[in-house]
């Protein structure tokens, strides 16, 4: 079974005894266990959103607009096109603003910074910021933005771009450690200055894994509720416009509607669940797809 | 990081004419763009701490030290005692830590010396689904399915079994209620596993293999190769992986304010509702406005400051718990 365990039996010099075995064979079960206690949650969870969302789902759920009020059930006139609409507005351009600033991050973490203190520093304090909750960027945003501007599904993209920062310098730092030093060397011996040997040979010879790590970071975005709520405000009606006005978003619907005691609110919720869920999954099979190719090109 | 020089290619070596100014400029500038993306991570957690900590004066000047310490929540009468929402926020994700932590590790371990390498990446695939299940689908989830089967099937039957036994019975005796610090550390614990097991993954993986091949051939058992050549070569790592997780769960905000119950109080029942600081500010502050608005931010600030050092440690003791490894490898 293992990997590496040395073969029992050939030149098994110290018989194990029956008990050190019965440990060892405990042990491998308890492991199994684990494992299969964390499949319990994970199957619930999925089935329990498939099937009540299934049942919620339609062609004039998702496209139907405005939202309509807790109390009315599925088949009043209306649907979740204004929130389908703000997460994928908000999160894109949180994937606009995070990603570039964070492989450039990364790029002075690596290519410039060296073993420089600073470059080290600032590797190690976007680890720690990986770790902040997503509520205080929430109200870091409400408190420097939304107070001064106002509501916007833009300020919700500041949030959660500041949540995706971290994660795109971490991962897109990961895939340049692995491009070979050689193909630096070979560009500067050709006289590249070191901005040329970045943009158009040490990004391009990375750039799935990047695309596949940023994928991952904006599939964890768009599922956030946290940093929006405060800063987004909440509407029925679609707000195409990203820049002004209170917007809103999937997750946010879903946490209004799972407290409500209304059994057309909680079919609303189950739908919006479903459809956050199949597009957190679109994002992340994506990044596996491109990871797969990826490794089997370099093999 | 590797020790290879890189060259400088400011002045490549044999070059007939200097670099062109357009040239030098434009790689300047964007050395520079790159530093300045870099250290907007510093700038942000700078700012994060200025802007909470200024919006939050207010609160601090007027509760004074022994108000910010104390545990009386009194929205009428202008009172922001936010001990409860700590001492929630605390219990909670201790509970998430006590279930998630042998789970994760035990995973970790089957991935790594148990499982052949060809199954281990499916198995990481859907553990990685975890995660990617959103908080408020976890919560959502939570409260509609979990909370009904767990208040009148385990706690129920729990509460009655422990009523009057003498400390478990203030542990695990009634009230109980569906949402309540115990179902917020479960469904966190769910929440927190795909990250425990990866970190501790990251960290068993840099076992040198010499070590692990000495003790099997010693003659350990599998189990005897872990205790005595993994272990303790991933004994810090994983004590940082934990505390990751230990960030996580305190800050997880949507999934808590679902299901931790909703009321500020400090109470040894664990089947009791309570509250913690993130799960406050998600449902309070929409209607906050003046001192009570300016105590949830304090609150924000609280816990950034709490999350920010919980991870200073965690990432101390993942970094010096690989440089050892690799340094013996």
């Amino acid at each position: 079974m293992a990997a590496i365990s040395p073969q029992p039996g050939g030149i098994d010099l110290t018989e194990t005894s029956g008990w050190r075995r019965t440990k060892n064979q405990i042990a491998t079960v308890v492991m199994w266990s684990a494992f299969a206690l964390v499949l319990i949650p994970l199957v619930w969870v999925l089935f329990t959103v498939i099937q009540k969302g299934a049942r919620a789902i339609s062609w004039k759920f998702l496209t139907g607009s405005p939202i309509p009020p807790n109390v009315m059930p599925l088949s009043f006139p209306g649907g979740m096109w204004p929130a389908i609409l703000g997460t994928l507005e908000i999160t894109g351009f949180a994937a606009v603003i995070a990603i570039p600033l964070g492989v450039l991050g990364a790029v002075y973490i690596n290519e410039y910074g060296g073993n420089g203190w600073l470059a080290k520093f600032i590797a190690f304090m976007a680890d720690v910021m990986t770790g902040v909750p997503s509520i205080v960027m929430g109200l870091f945003i409400f408190t420097i933005w939304t107070l001064h501007y106002s509501y916007s599904g833009m300020a919700g993209s500041f949030a959660l771009a500041c949540l995706m920062l971290p994660i795109v310098i971490r991962s897109t730092y990961e895939m340049l450690l692995l491009v070979p030093d050689e193909l630096r060397q070979a560009s500067y011996a050709l006289g590249a200055t070191k901005a040329r040997v970045t943009l158009s040979v040490v990004l391009p010879a990375a750039v799935a894994g990047i695309t596949s790590g940023a994928l991952l970071a904006v599939a964890r975005a768009a599922g956030e509720t946290a940093p929006l709520m405060f800063v987004i405000l909440s509407t029925q009606n679609t707000n195409a416009n990203l820049f002004a006005g209170a917007n809103t978003a999937l997750s946010t619907q879903i946490f209004a509607n799972a407290q409500s005691p209304f059994v057309g609110a909680q079919d609303r919720a189950w739908g919006a669940a479903l459809t956050l869920i199949v597009i957190a999954f679109i994002l992340m099979l994506g990044a596996r797809l491109i990871t797969a190719r990826f490794t089997r090109n370099t093999r | 990081m590797s020790t290879v020089t890189k060259a400088d290619p400011a002045t490549p070596a044999g070059s007939a004419r200097p670099l062109s100014a357009g040239r030098r400029l434009g790689d300047r500038g964007f050395a520079l763009l790159a530093l300045a993306a870099g250290l907007l991570v510093l700038v942000i957690l700078v700012l994060i701490t200025l802007s909470t900590a200024q919006q939050s004066a207010n609160w601090f000047s007027t509760e004074g030290w022994s108000g910010i310490f104390s545990t009386v929540w009194d929205v009428q009468n202008n009172k922001f005692g936010p001990m409860a929402f700590l001492y929630g926020t605390v219990i909670s994700s201790l509970i998430a830590i006590i279930v998630a932590v042998p789970v994760s590790v035990s995973v970790a371990l089957l991935l790594t010396e148990v499982v052949p390498r060809r199954w281990s990446q499916p198995i990481v695939y859907v553990i990685d689904l975890l995660a990617v299940v959103p908080s408020v689908v976890w919560g959502l989830w939570g409260l509609i399915v979990f909370v009904p089967w767990l208040q009148n099937t385990v706690y129920s039957s729990l509460a009655s079994f422990f009523d009057g036994v003498p400390v478990l019975g203030s542990l695990f005796g009634p009230p109980y209620s569906g949402t309540s610090f115990m179902t917020a550390g479960i469904v966190l614990a769910v929440m927190i596993t795909p990250i425990i097991t990866s970190l501790a993954r990251e960290v068993i993986a840099t076992v040198p293999t010499t070590d692990k091949e000495g003790a099997y051939a010693l003659g350990a058992t599998r189990w005897e190769m872990i205790r005595g050549a993994v272990w303790p070569h991933s004994q810090g790592g994983v004590v940082g992986a934990i505390l990751v997780g230990l960030g996580r769960a305190m800050g997880e905000t949507i999934a808590a304010a679902l299901l931790i119950g909703s009321v500020p109080q400090v109470t040894s029942h664990l089947f009791a509702p309570g509250y913690s600081i993130p799960a406050g500010i998600a449902n309070l502050f929409p209607e906050a406005s003046g001192e009570f608005r300016s105590a949830l931010i304090g609150m924000g600030l609280m816990l950034f400051v709490i999350t920010i050092l919980v991870n200073l440690g965690a990432r101390g003791f993942v970094v010096r718990s690989t440089r050892r490894n690799k340094g013996s490898a």
